[in-house]
């Protein structure tokens, strides 16, 4: 006669537990300056209810079925959080392996025929399997939300317009330019030049590692809008091996004034200005 | 029938865009304005745009057609306060409006025609020089 397992593990759900908490303490990789004991147990207990209660002889074959919901809705929850913890994979991973350790070891204790053990076993095995599928797949999931988040951040951060002077914009590019970011610096360059009624606008390309051929039609983009609402734009900050790349590619910048340092592309708004920077001679008494 | 006024102020003429653009007013404003230089001389054309919000091909290649127009009866062409969003979509439609120059209000835009002819001007006046140059 089929043990029936359901009933098997409603008996035996607060041993499943003890049992997976051992496991996890006992493991190597537990993060306990991540987690605190009490936060482990409580999502270990809430998992293992949740399991037990949708477990049962025809979801254990179909584990698509909507009874396994509840139970995927708490993992990928512990999943997403552990995620933004800064819990690695192997850790993550060895969360839910563990609780198919606990798992089989209470079903050899409790069957006691080999063939129906190697049964019950494998079909559990299937099951967990997908269970840490699902794991791994919001685990990776959480990390991409922040990773989007911070390169959402960068792109902030990384475009500010500054007043260099009455009438003189300077915007430090760092990092990459792709075509989304292109657009961000265009539209903050081109707003607050309406907004300070500038007329030269320096685009410095100091802190771009590399500069391709797309890149550069990135700067010609922003440079001819910027002509469009009647300023003046400079590109500074060009090295020397960017000035290479620039001629090996065939690029063609000529129509745009280019200045190796932001002080000498300052020097060239001041004089388009008529602007005159003079030290001041200190007469000796 | 609506139609975009110009406005005659010396040497130039003003044409302030004031309502959005559709085709059949564009094609009235370039043929207005090419008769109106051709008629007055004018040597410098105004065209605020700061009211334009809504841009499209189309609408930038008659502002292009303009400019060059006009350089052919011997006028400047200046478009002044264009919006970011409409320098932005220019760019992206490949339209840099080579013929005509830009600046970022009217009173830089007038400021740069009257360079503009003065320079012309001084073009005019100057010819001896070439020529003594040339002969040499």
């Amino acid at each position: 006669m089929a043990t029936d397992i359901t009933k098997v593990f409603k008996k035996k759900q607060s041993a499943i537990l003890e049992r997976w908490i051992k496991n996890q303490l006992a493991n190597e990789g537990l993060r306990d300056d991540l987690m605190s004991n009490e936060d482990l147990r409580a999502d270990s207990e809430e998992l293992v209810a949740a399991l037990v209660s949708s477990l049962n002889e025809k979801t254990l074959l179909d584990y698509e079925s909507s009874e396994f919901d509840h139970v995927i809705e708490i993992l990928s929850g512990i999943s997403i959080s552990r995620a933004r913890q800064g819990f690695s994979p192997r850790e993550t991973g060895a969360f839910i392996l563990s609780l198919r350790e606990a798992l089989i070891e209470v079903l050899q204790e409790e069957i006691k025929d080999t063939k129906e053990l190697m049964d019950t076993s494998l079909k559990l095995y299937r099951l967990l399997d997908h269970l840490s599928v699902i794991t791994f797949e919001t685990f990776i999931k959480g990390r991409e939300e922040v990773i989007l988040r911070q390169t959402d951040e960068i792109t902030e951060i990384s475009t500010p317009v500054i007043r260099v002077w009455d009438g003189i914009l300077a915007l430090p590019i760092i990092g990459t330019l792709d075509s989304a970011r292109t657009q961000v610096v265009m539209e903050s360059l081109l707003t607050e030049i309406v907004e300070s009624g500038s007329s030269v606008a320096i685009l410095d390309i100091s802190g771009v590692p590399t500069v391709d051929s797309l890149v550069a039609q990135h700067l010609l983009k922003t440079v001819s809008a910027t002509r469009l609402m009647g300023a003046e734009c400079i590109i500074s900050g060009i090295r020397p091996e960017i000035a290479q790349t620039i001629v090996h590619l065939g690029i063609d910048l000529s129509s745009i004034v280019t200045k190796a340092s932001m002080a000498s592309a300052l020097q060239y708004a001041f004089r388009t200005l008529k602007l005159e920077v003079r030290k001041t001679v200190v007469k000796s008494i | 029938m609506e139609r975009i006024p110009i406005l005659r102020m010396g040497q130039f003429l003003l044409v302030t865009i004031q309502v959005d653009l559709y085709d059949r007013l564009a094609l009235d404003l370039e043929a207005d304005l090419v008769k109106m230089v051709s008629k007055t001389g004018a040597q410098g054309i105004l065209i605020d745009i700061s009211a334009v919000s809504i841009v499209d091909s189309f609408m930038g290649r008659i502002i292009g057609n303009i400019g060059v127009m006009s350089k052919l009866l011997d006028a400047e062409t200046v478009v002044v306060g264009m919006q970011p969003a409409v320098a932005i979509t220019l760019v992206e439609l490949g339209l840099p409006l080579k013929g005509v120059f830009t600046a970022l209000n009217v009173e830089r835009g007038m400021d740069l025609l009257k360079s503009k002819i003065q320079i012309i001007e001084e073009d005019i006046i100057d010819p001896d020089d070439d020529y003594s140059t040339d002969l040499s």
